[in-house]
């Protein structure tokens, strides 16, 4: 593994507060006339590509936009269930731009870039403004006025939701405006394609190759610019929160032509998923975060207790997040919620059949809240069951979607008995590097979104993916990527017969042709899972040093096997899934083989990245800021062959300090 | 539990299909239904023989990609729950189960349990917004909205488009879909300057693409996995009549 150091991140010169508005005025346009010639490629359309498709439709571009669901409504983002974050300060709790900048930045644990997170600090009002235009119908207090709630690692409630489907109503929000210029004709949408490489001729990216999923066929299309928002790349661990299609391939093929991947190995376990039932599982379900607003975390004192939650009294349960974490208690960030969980279950105390579960309990919060209404409503000596029923009917108003997805999981009524929940590979804080512009190491090709490595660090906060996708597709990329078209005004259109499109197009052709011609006795099903278990024992929540090496050693095992063994049923020239599974998992394992090799390398722990061998006495993790405070940027050479490009992050506005939450 | 199945194959919407039986054992009752799927599908790939083809994504009741009739009704015996949130433990050891894809004249089988939505889209595209431009918007809170009107938008706004309405529907009518789209906007503030013009367009596209009539029986709601009502067929009807009586536009 060769090492170099300083990537240039292009962020603008001058004081934090001005940058982004001093970048917008000064950044060159593209005037009408031209920008009807110049052609951009958005593949995927969750939060990021809808809005970038629609927004820079908007603005006269012509976009081609491509998806592998069968409709761009689809797309996982639609699955975000808490909310998304913005510093409007609406409920006059001492919010602003520039704490929303600091917890975020505290909460990736100072691995993020400040430049990118203050501007998507900045954005993130605009963005709730541009959603309720658009007739996304967030909460609503009596009043009239925007509801908020608390999520996880701030002190303030910034929170914008709808119940716990905020996702599903941002992205049809986007998807609204997205057919609105497909119905223009502005935007050309091409559904069931997966992108399956991209074409770079003369050192610029200008185009990709995809597959027509129902007939098979490989098509080529140019752009004079391509963005990817294809999302994150939890699938690798097999099992994961994401949604059965969600892949890295687009990414991984951006990457192996040229784009760094910053930061593999910042994954995001969730703490509040269902749980593992048995063998057969092939994904697991989140409950929300916001569900640690009332819900309080908690497992037996004693170790082995088998009797069912709610017969355990008071005094024999251990809140462990309050003991640990008095000041932000059952609200910590995702990644300690999730490793304190960890610990307690390691140490015997989890509870349900597997052992790997603790409770989240909504009792006292049933009583608060059935209190509550019973002094609204003037009653003073309300009986047990009466203040039990109202409480309960609180509850439901505010989660009622999440315990019955619980319920119809589980078979348990959470409303009776406590929930059982286990941390869960959730999201992918790491991403292809870009730089201020959203562009990657490759001219003309962007990354938006969670593809990107962007503005999380080692941590996400809760409730800003959705922020980030917005900012990055309505807010940024419409402006930054003026800066590069306006130099491909005179270009004309990308002619798709050039011989870099029939090259990168052969090798496409002659991967699906090795995939099916192989025909061994393993579905690439298995092999995915195989994959999973690796990259879940070994590179997981808890990381060390053997662990990760043997992993590589597996992992590198596995592809080997994979391309001798795998058996992919049906035809080429087809709807076949099978053949679109076996593609992606052959990607996700050289990621995972990076993935570990990232790990290896950052010889601290941070964030959700954890390393055994470096934790503070009380088990908290323990950066190493004089070494690492650095992106990790890899650069493919060759087949199990990187180099490591380091982007050193400068901190000038904030103080670099342990990250508290005690 | 030991399961039989008779599951409907076809290899494009260009030939004949017919049912498959098969017969699965070892199904565990905490299985949702598509791992059971996943489970044949293993074992069809392992005797070599073709995996069954459906449409799956998120597998937590959201995306509206999953698509199952069951049974004769979509989405299986439950109410309020899509194919994929459906569990083994609501069938009975011994059962046997009749899985069918989507039927209707506005969507096209791809492949075996796979159908084409693309119609829905469409719809969409014909007027299921708010024209307006990113960067145009004014503060979020300047316009107050009723909690009643907002709560009753966002129940309509959960439509997932999966087409369950459709496949229930002996009309194979999109009313449902297409008035959820129709309330949400009409109810809402920021809908109102298009609101006559959205009901007609978007009502003549779904005409031009061969959804049947609405009688008013119901089974869309009963089916609809998110329960969207009955009464938002009612007030697109409202817009609908209210936006002929004024327009010659569409």
């Amino acid at each position: 593994m060769a090492t170099s150091s300083s990537l240039d991140a292009k962020i603008p010169q001058g004081p934090i507060e001005t940058k982004w508005s001093k970048y917008k005025s000064s950044v060159p346009l593209v005037n009408p006339a031209n920008k009807r010639n110049l052609e951009i490629i958005v593949v995927g359309t969750g939060l990021a590509g809808a809005s970038a498709a629609a927004t820079l439709a908007e603005m006269g571009y012509k976009v081609k936009a491509f998806c592998f669901q069968d409709s761009p409504r689809r797309a996982h983002s639609i699955a975000a269930q808490g909310g998304i974050n913005a510093a409007k300060n609406y409920q006059n709790d001492g919010d602003s731009v520039y704490r929303l900048f600091y917890d975020t930045i505290k909460g990736g644990d100072y691995r993020a870039r400040e430049g990118n997170v203050h501007r998507l600090a900045e954005v993130s009002g605009n963005i709730i403004d541009q959603c309720v235009a658009a007739g996304v119908p967030f909460a609503r207090e009596y009043g009239g006025l925007l509801s908020n709630r608390s999520f996880g690692g701030t002190q303030v409630q910034r929170t914008f939701y709808a119940a716990g489907q905020t996702g599903q109503q941002l992205l049809l929000g986007a998807y609204s405006g997205l057919q609105r210029q497909v119905g223009m004709g502005t935007v050309q949408m091409y559904n069931r394609h997966e992108m399956l490489d991209v074409v770079n001729i003369d050192g610029k990216c200008r185009g990709i190759i995809a597959r027509n999923l129902i007939t098979g066929e490989i098509e080529r299309h140019g752009g004079h610019a391509v963005l990817l928002c294809t999302g994150g790349y939890g699938n690798v661990f097999y099992l994961s929160t994401n949604a059965m299609g969600s892949n890295v391939t687009a990414a991984w093929k951006a990457h192996k032509r040229g784009a760094y991947f910053g930061n593999p190995c910042f994954t995001q376990i969730h703490p509040t998923c269902i749980p593992v039932s048995g063998e057969h599982q092939s994904k697991l379900t989140l409950m929300s975060e916001s569900l640690r607003n009332d819900g309080r975390i908690w497992v037996p004192k004693a170790k082995n207790d088998t009797r069912p939650g709610n017969e355990i009294p008071e005094e024999e349960r251990d809140y462990y997040l309050e003991r640990r974490y008095p000041a932000f208690g059952n609200l910590v960030p995702r990644d300690i919620a999730s490793r304190a969980a960890k610990e307690r279950c390691d140490a015997g105390y989890g509870v349900g059949s597997s052992k790997l579960a603790v409770f989240l309990d909504f009792a006292a919060a049933v009583e608060r809240y059935g209190r509550g209404e019973a002094n609204k409503n003037n009653i003073a000596n309300a009986s047990k069951e009466d203040i039990t029923t109202w409480g309960k009917a609180v509850v439901k108003e505010k989660y009622g979607n999440l315990f019955d997805m619980y319920k119809q999981i589980t078979g348990e009524d959470p409303y009776e008995v406590p929930m059982r929940i286990y941390p869960a590979v959730h999201y992918t804080m790491g991403g292809l590097w870009v730089d201020y512009n959203l562009m990657t190491t490759v001219p003309g090709l962007y990354a938006l979104g969670e593809a990107n490595f962007s503005d999380h660090g080692a941590n996400r906060l809760g409730a800003s993916a959705l922020m980030q996708g917005l900012a990055d597709g309505y807010f940024v990329i419409p402006y930054t990527i003026g800066s590069y078209l306006a130099k491909e005004i005179g270009t004309g259109k990308i002619p798709t017969d050039h011989p870099e499109f029939v090259r990168v197009e052969k090798e496409v052709k002659d991967r699906i042709d090795t995939l099916m011609s192989i025909q061994g006795k393993t579905s690439p099903e298995l092999f995915h899972r195989r994959l999973g278990k690796i990259m879940w024992d070994k590179c997981g929540m808890a990381r060390n040093q053997q662990g990760l090496k043997e992993a590589i050693i597996e992992i590198r095992e596995l592809r080997k096997e994979f391309w001798r063994d795998v058996k992919v049923m049906g035809g080429k020239d087809e709807f076949n899934p099978e053949l679109d599974k076996a593609g992606r998992v052959a990607d996700f394992i050289e990621l995972g083989e990076l993935m570990c090799i990232d790990a290896l390398t950052r010889e601290e722990s941070c964030g959700g990245h954890f390393r055994e061998e470096h934790q503070t006495e009380e088990g908290e993790a323990l950066r190493d800021d004089e070494n690492f405070m650095f992106v990790s940027a890899w650069e493919h050479k060759a087949q199990e062959e990187w180099e490591l490009h380091k982007e050193e992050l400068i901190y000038e506005n904030i103080k670099i300090a342990q990250r508290s939450y005690k | 539990m030991h399961i039989k199945l008779k599951v409907w194959r076809q290899s494009n919407s260009n030939t004949k299909g017919d049912f498959e039986n098969y017969s699965l054992d070892n199904v565990s009752p905490d299985m949702s239904f598509l791992e059971m799927f996943d489970v044949l599908n293993e074992q069809l790939i392992e005797e070599g023989k073709e995996p069954v083809a459906f449409d799956h994504d998120c597998r937590e009741g959201i995306c509206g990609m999953c698509s199952m009739y069951i049974n004769g009704r979509p989405h299986g015996p439950l109410k309020g729950v899509t194919t994929c949130q459906l569990h083994m433990r609501s069938f009975s050891d011994g059962d046997t189960i009749v899985v069918e894809p989507w039927r209707a004249q506005a969507f096209p089988v791809i492949k075996d349990l796979v159908v084409d939505r693309d119609a829905f889209d469409r719809v969409i595209s014909a007027g299921g917004f708010v024209s307006v431009n990113t960067g145009n918007a004014q503060d979020a809170n300047s316009l107050p909205i009723p909690k009643v009107a907002a709560d009753e938008a966002f129940a309509a706004a959960a439509c997932i488009a999966c087409g369950a309405c459709v496949a229930a529907c002996k009309n194979a009518s999109a009313m449902l879909f297409v008035s959820a789209k129709i309330s949400q906007l009409a109810l809402l503030p920021q809908g109102q300057a298009e609101r006559s013009i959205r009901a007609e367009k978007m009502v003549a596209q779904m005409d031009a693409e061969g959804f049947g009539n609405c009688t008013n029986t119901g089974a869309c709601s009963a089916e609809c996995p998110k329960e969207i009502g009955q009464e938002n067929i009612a007030r697109m009807n409202r817009e609908y009549i209210g936006a002929k009586l004024s327009s010659t536009a569409v």
